[in-house]
């Protein structure tokens, strides 16, 4: 009678009746799966905050023109630096497919080349936003409260150079018309806030951007480049062990390299829908 | 092993050692490392039963404080009068002496002592207090696993929890005092140092120790949704689950899913404390000179803390209804009623409350339009809560009810979360709110519909799983004289609290001296507060029981005291590692086969007869 229905249970065995794993996940994965879920509302508020912020007020400083610079003192080259530097990012998740596929295979040697290469990537992105960011505090004068980059609100002609100078006689004077982005700058720690005249004849002085853009840009970034640091980190750690021969070892085909695997691509990812909001957008 | 041969096999044990599921686990001794000596063993104890009782201990040491802390403010808003000057040994200098000799609660410490309150008793007592203890003793043990799928992380989540607790408790003794501006830390208070004596030191160890939390509740999260999913043992489906076990995993989700949003709304938060941002400030004045914050939004904090703050009542309040449910079928010796129904309801609440938050922002200033939408799924919320209620009254209904102290609570939880929801449907229509909003109706209704409800949850889910924890009975007289005493005096506390909300006092107000209108409810303030010391010191009854009982209560000589059909009862009194000393059970039934052919229960390892089908397959 026992037996009987024993059997019965067993028969019913599809992939949730127990002692099974229903998604085909060992638990370390899942966990990895979960985390990286959690991870993703972490950066949804983040992305939530920002809209709330930019949609707070009339105008956003123009990425096309806040990003347009590139090492060397190029300028003008709008968004050039930033698809290099999601390149290289992109390219390593690349990589890291191929570390994973290997271990699949059991192949070490494969495992340490590719995790190396995906590391370097890593390595790379990282070193592109401290230039990045340098560029923008150091040069640029944006920082975390000040924002420089503002928009015109309408059409108007500089009273002044981009010095603060007034026009030599006879030079013909900058003007501008609304929506245009400007850059106020910054010389021997005294803001060069020019001024104009309207076409209505009122004189003004150019405005600091929006506070928040700076805040936010940093924040998000920052949390984004922090994922990838961290990232980077324990990338290392696993390649060492890798190279010890402990996951070899424990024969289950390298998959804590296919769990760093996840959080790398996962971080990939936030990055497109942080590139989307602050560069494209 | 020597421990359980003392013991005459069971029917139960016989069936697990025949057709168990032999999992291979004591072939190798892995684990028994973690147990060797007293440091691995008592403290950092990768064992799901120790950190399970790690929790609860913590757990009610918080209870104790938090509780205090409503006493010594209580004292302060009933007596407004009378000297707190005894109390000055241990308040110190928040005690201030006027020129008479009479002792006051400095007022800065009275909005402390509330907002700690808040703090402790939502955060650590509620949430690590309840759902840390029984999602780690009962999940292994009920769904038939050895231990949690991560015994590391589940160690970590425990002590990143008593980390958080340090920082917490440490604030306590600044000389500006912990944090002061309300559990939620609303901006401009919590963001500016200068807005008060608390926003200072205080507030930035409150960020500090709740980040501390956030990162405990996701490790533990994320271990029991993963244990959940991948530990069940072979014949264990998810429709075989008992209740308790559907309320953690969906309150795990809901931890998963809205803790990080918090600690995002934290990060921004604690940039504009220390960085110079201005994600939450704009256009502020102090001591007339304009801040140069501009351009921040504080009703963004307000999101983002209430994407957290409502599915956290239901991470507080779900673990306590699934406890209820496993309680009153056991001791109703009858068939949960509405399973699916009662399932269905926990994944219907869950998903709701992620879409109700902003129902706490009525009044800051949010769209009306927007509020619309709150309404109407706050108010649907009321459906499923109904749906659980009528199952649990059905559940008592024609039972053979064993009137004892778990089963007590668990009546008395159904009581308080009927009085408590229904002035939930009051406040969630955003007019009402208008006249409601931040007066003692809130405060009743909160206190009384997760606050105390949760604390009936948790002491039904104590009383009945003590024999589980320490081998030991609590005493069930003193059990009662507690339930008793806490039913009629939480009542005493929050039903008046309904009046006097209603009539426009609020809440957080220190005193009410130049309000004349409210003169005429000193009384009942009195009444209210001399409720809340008997109470108190009925909780301290509670306490005294259970470590009285830990060492001297009646020895538990039966292994499944309570005629249970769950899995958790056939493991040894004893605890051992690995739960089960043979194999792990094999399951066949569903969990609630009380009074089923003639038989007064049938244990889930009993295979179905000839024909039988199971219970819960319909």
């Amino acid at each position: 009678m026992a037996t009987h229905s024993l059997e019965h249970d067993l028969n019913q065995g599809d992939a949730w009746s127990g002692a099974k794993e229903p998604f085909k996940a060992s638990y370390g994965k899942l966990m990895m799966w979960y985390f990286l879920l959690s991870d993703a509302f972490s950066f949804a508020g983040l992305l939530i905050a920002y809209g709330t912020l930019r949609f707070s007020v009339p105008s956003w400083p123009v990425p096309d023109f806040v990003f347009s610079t590139l090492p060397g003192g190029i300028h003008h080259a709008p968004l050039i630096f930033v698809t290099i530097m999601t390149f290289v990012l992109i390219l390593s998740s690349v990589t890291m497919v191929r570390a994973v596929q290997e271990g699949h295979y059991n192949n070490k040697k494969g495992v340490i080349f590719w995790m190396l290469m995906t590391i370097i990537g890593g390595l790379g992105f990282l070193g592109c936003q401290a230039w990045e960011w340098t560029n923008l505090i150091a040069t640029e004068h944006m920082t975390i409260s000040t924002n420089p980059f503002g928009s015109h609100i309408e059409d108007g002609t500089y009273n002044v150079d981009e010095h603060g100078h007034p026009y030599a006689a006879g030079a013909v004077k900058e003007s501008f018309t609304k929506g245009s982005s400007y850059i106020i700058h910054k010389v021997d720690d005294n803001w060069i806030q020019r001024s104009y005249t309207t076409a209505s004849g009122e004189t003004k002085v150019q405005q600091f951007g929006p506070k928040a853009f700076g805040g936010i840009f940093f924040f998000v970034t920052g949390f984004h480049g922090f994922h990838v640091f961290s990232g980077v980190a324990f990338l290392t750690i696993i390649l060492l062990n890798v190279m010890s021969g402990l996951y070899e070892k424990r024969g289950n085909h390298y998959e804590m390299v296919e769990k760093i695997g996840l959080y790398w691509h996962f971080v990939d990812l936030v990055w497109v829908f942080v590139f989307l909001a602050f560069y494209l957008l | 092993m020597s421990a359980i041969a003392n013991h005459p096999e069971t029917h139960e044990d016989i069936l697990i050692r025949e057709q168990g599921f032999d999992d291979h686990f004591h072939d190798h001794h892995h684990g028994d490392k973690f147990q060797s000596n007293f440091i691995t063993k008592y403290i950092f104890s990768q064992d799901h039963k120790m950190i399970s009782k790690q929790f609860l201990i913590t757990g009610m040491l918080w209870a104790i404080i938090g509780a205090g802390m409503s006493i010594i403010f209580r004292l302060q808003l009933g007596f407004p009068e009378e000297s707190l000057l005894w109390l000055k040994p241990l308040l110190g200098k928040w005690i201030t002496v006027n020129s008479e000799g009479v002792g006051k609660l400095a007022p800065e410490f009275y909005y402390a002592l509330v907002t700690m309150h808040g703090t402790i008793i939502v955060f650590f007592v509620l949430t690590a207090g309840l759902s840390g203890t029984f999602s780690n003793l009962l999940i292994p043990l009920q769904i038939g696993a050895r231990d949690m799928a991560s015994g590391f992380l589940n160690m970590l989540s425990y002590w990143f929890f008593f980390l958080s607790s340090i920082v917490m408790f440490y604030s306590m003794f600044l000389s500006t005092g912990p944090f002061s501006g309300g559990w939620t830390a609303y901006p401009p208070l919590s963001a500016l140092p200068q807005a008060s004596d608390g926003s200072k030191t205080g507030m930035t160890l409150w960020l500090v120790s709740l980040t501390f939390f956030v990162v405990s509740v996701l490790l533990g999260g994320i271990n029991y949704i993963t244990t959940v999913l991948n530990l069940r043992t072979k014949g264990m489906t998810m429709w075989r689950m008992p209740l308790t076990i559907w309320a953690f995993f969906v309150t795990a989700i809901l931890g998963l899913l809205s803790f990080p949003v918090l600690v995002s709304g934290f990060f921004l938060l604690m940039f504009d404390r220390g960085m110079g941002t201005s994600f939450y400030l704009s256009e502020i004045y102090v001591n007339g000179k304009a801040l140069e914050n501009v351009g921040g939004s504080p009703i963004l904090y307000q999101h983002l803390f209430w994407f957290l703050g409502h599915p956290e009542v239901y991470i507080i309040i779900l673990p306590a209804m699934g406890l209820v449910s496993e309680v009153l079928s056991v001791h109703t010796r009858k068939p949960i009623f509405g399973y699916k129904a009662m399932v269905f309801s926990i994944l219907a609440i869950g998903f709701l409350s992620f879409i109700v938050w902003a129902h706490h922002m009525f009044m800051s200033g949010v769209n009306p339009f927007l509020s619309n939408f709150f309404v109407i799924f706050t108010l649907i919320i009321a459906v499923p809560s109904a749906v659980k209620v009528f199952n649990w009254i059905a559940t008592i209904y024609g039972g053979n009810l064993r009137l004892n102290s778990p089963s007590l609570f668990a009546i008395g939880f159904v009581s308080l979360f009927i009085s408590g929801g229904l002035t939930g449907i009051f406040l969630g229509n955003s007019a009402i709110d208008i006249q409601m909003h931040d007066t003692y109706f809130v405060v009743a209704h909160f206190h009384i519909v997760m606050g105390v409800a949760a604390f009936f949850g948790m002491f039904a889910g104590v009383y009945h799983w003590f024999p589980k924890l320490y081998g030991r009975f609590m005493n069930d007289t003193l059990g009662k004289i507690h339930f008793w005493g806490t039913l009629i005096g939480a009542y005493a506390i929050f039903w008046p609290m309904h009046y006097i909300g209603m009539a426009g006092v609020p809440r957080r107000y220190y005193s009410y001296d130049n309000f004349e209108t409210f003169n005429h409810f000193a009384k009942i303030n009195q009444f209210i507060t001399i409720a809340a010391c008997v109470v108190f010191l009925l909780q301290i009854l509670f306490v005294v029981n259970f470590f009285y009982s830990i060492w001297k209560g009646k020895v538990v000589t039966e292994r499944n005291p309570w005629e249970s059909s769950t899995l958790e009862w056939t493991t040894p009194i004893e605890h051992i590692h690995g739960n089960w000393p043979g194999n792990i059970p094999t399951v066949h039934r569903w969990p609630y086969d009380y009074a089923k052919d003639g038989k007064d229960y049938i244990c889930q390892v009993e295979p179905l007869g000839v024909g039988e089908e199971d219970s819960g397959s319909h």
